[in-house]
């Protein structure tokens, strides 16, 4: 056992865990944190996404203790209140979930995509970096389009602040 | 019968359950057909399409209603099938094989008249019912068996109610999923949760307005048959009298002033037997281009032309759509389960099993045509499959065109299609 001290969405948390815990499920059974899924537990998925230091990574392939000091953010802490993230507001607005398993993994990832790119972001490159992530659902082509929306919206919500 | 053990993955119905496996078989028969007779694959189709209706098919269904001429000229249109042999000419000078696919399928949902699934060996009735709660406030509760994990029914079914009381949307929720509080039904599958489940909430409803107009009647003191509802409220017609939906839901359970002899509350039940099948149809037209160097395959355009009947929320219908689309084409492309000689399974994981992913999948290109089905009041027919029913045969109907080898088997991976370009 170890005692892992990090910051979920903006909170100082200490955790005992066994040292072969994986992130996913520090969060998962010791924070509560249900919103991040396991779809696959081998790094295939992408419904574990979570930001680790502002970086998209599958909390499925790290180990809990390789998080001590970090700054994790989880779909929970991506709403301001009750104010949804612009990435949650365009799945939502392009229905871009259906059964909502791969959903909080998808913008997840997609939060870190639109980062990367500044806003400067096309079909093309969506679909090939969203590659990490599976979708049985929606057939990715509303998921494409709330991300290429979503980029959209948080370059005018940039640009406000 | 004999029954035997495997190390074989088990298997189940899968998206669409039986009418992709027919639709496949019958798409490329008539591509072959086609291709053997030399006439234009969409023209054959469309020498072949039933026109009158209903059509009693040699085994159970009879067709109710259908125009598959609307939906192969509505998705021809779409992807400009006139200009495809200049588009190919093109593709060629700069060394790419491009092909075109058509695939019309037509399928059975709806599931079921329970007498009709009787006769052929069905142990159970596949009926759906719906109970419908006024609450004293105006609120509406939808109690419903139709359980949805995905498929929107708590907008759709909520949807329905609003716009016949014409009510905000946010005064009905669906209550579903928990057998300890609603009547258990028959299940979410074979695109059969609208035409259903959908139709036993509107036989609920009727009930529901028929109680609530004799409240209303007897309140404003009008004849019961001059009472309309609009925007919420019991009108008389004709007049500017009307009491709107929570008060009548009040009088309901107040039991103040109630007509003689009325048990008070406002909530009703009703099962629903369906009188047919329903009978979406389509037309899918898929074009690619495969490169003979690798044989892999990239999408051009995918164009879906689906009758539905009527469309509820677009919204979702277009999302079901794509999901099947991706399901049909990860058939088609990617997806099998491979073992090894010595029976090893070799796709155990997402590692080895080719999910498709968005990377593999094109954007899709969806219209509707519609002719209402006539055998339920909502006229609906069901959206949940058609994707995965009419998507395989589009493509591997293009991949052939292209490559000019008919022999090609699902998955069509870059391996074999490399296979069938050189032999
Ligand atoms: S659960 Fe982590 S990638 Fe699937
Ligand atoms: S919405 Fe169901 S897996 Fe993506």
């Amino acid at each position: 056992m170890s005692t892992v001290k990090l910051t979920v969405n903006g909170k100082a948390v200490s955790v005992d865990v066994e040292d072969r815990t994986l992130l996913v499920h520090l969060l998962r059974e010791n924070l509560n944190l249900t919103g991040t899924h396991v779809g696959c537990d081998t790094s295939q998925c992408g419904a574990c996404v979570v930001h680790v230091d502002g970086r998209a990574v599958k909390s499925c392939t790290m180990l809990a203790g390789q998080a001590a000091g970090s700054n994790v953010t989880t779909i929970e802490g991506l709403a301001k209140g009750d104010e949804l993230h612009p990435m949650q507001a365009a799945f939502r607005d392009n229905h871009g979930l259906q059964c909502g398993y791969c959903t909080p993994g998808m913008i997840m990832s997609a939060v870190d995509i639109v980062h990367r790119h500044g806003g400067k972001l096309d079909e093309e490159t969506v679909r090939h970096e969203l590659e990490g992530n599976i979708c049985r659902c929606t057939g990715y082509h509303n998921i494409v389009k709330a991300v290429l929306d979503a980029a959209g919206r948080m370059k005018v919500a940039q640009a406000a602040e | 019968m004999i029954g035997v053990y495997t190390n074989t993955t088990p298997v189940d119905a899968y998206r669409g359950a039986g009418r992709p496996e027919a639709s496949y078989l019958i798409e490329r028969m008539m591509e072959t057909a086609a291709r053997q007779l030399k006439v234009d694959p969409a023209e054959l189709r469309k020498k072949n399409f039933i026109t009158a209706f209903p059509y009693q098919t040699p085994v159970i269904m009879a067709y109710d209603i259908g125009d598959f001429h609307a939906s192969i000229d509505a998705a021809m249109k779409a992807i400009d099938y006139a200009g495809f042999p200049a588009r190919k000419a093109k593709a060629k000078a700069s060394g790419k094989l491009r092909g075109i696919g058509v695939s019309c399928y037509i399928e059975a949902c709806g599931i079921a008249p329970s007498k009709a699934v009787g006769s052929l060996g069905a142990g159970v009735g596949l009926w759906e019912s719906a109970e419908i709660r006024v609450n004293p406030v105006g609120t509406i509760e939808v109690l419903t068996g139709s359980h949805s994990h995905g498929q929107g029914h708590e907008t759709t079914f909520c949807q329905i109610i609003a716009e016949r009381l014409g009510v905000p949307i946010s005064q009905v929720s669906i209550v579903h999923g928990d057998t300890d509080k609603v009547q258990f039904g028959m299940g979410t599958y074979g695109s059969r949760s609208l035409a259903v489940g959908g139709t036993a909430i509107v036989k609920a409803m009727e009930k529901v307005e028929a109680k609530a107009k004799k409240i209303a009647a007897h309140a404003l003191e009008a004849s019961e048959s001059d009472i309309v509802i609009e925007n919420g409220e019991f009108k008389v017609t004709g007049t500017d009298k009307s009491i709107a939906l929570p008060m009548v839901a009040l009088a309901a359970y107040t039991a103040h002033n109630l007509p003689d002899g009325m048990e008070p509350g406002l909530k009703e039940t009703a099962f629903y037997d369906p009188t047919n099948f329903t009978f979406p149809a389509g037309a899918y037209i898929c074009e690619l281009e495969v490169d003979p160097g690798t044989g892999k395959t990239s999408f051009v355009n995918f164009v879906a032309a689906d009758d539905f009947g009527r469309l509820i929320n677009p919204m979702i219908v277009e999302g079901q759509v794509h999901g099947g689309l991706a399901q049909g084409i990860g058939q088609a492309l990617l997806e099998g389960a491979v073992y090894d000689d010595t029976g090893q399974l070799v796709t155990a994981s997402f590692m080895d099993y080719t999910m498709p992913r968005a990377d593999d999948l094109p954007s899709f290109q969806l219209s509707h045509t519609t002719t209402l089905c006539p055998g339920n009041p909502l006229g609906v027919k069901g959206c949940g499959e058609a994707g995965a029913i009419g998507a395989s045969a589009a493509v591997i109907n293009a991949i052939t065109d292209a490559i000019g080898n008919n022999k090609l088997e699902m998955p069509a991976t870059p391996d074999r299609v490399w296979h069938a370009i050189h032999g």
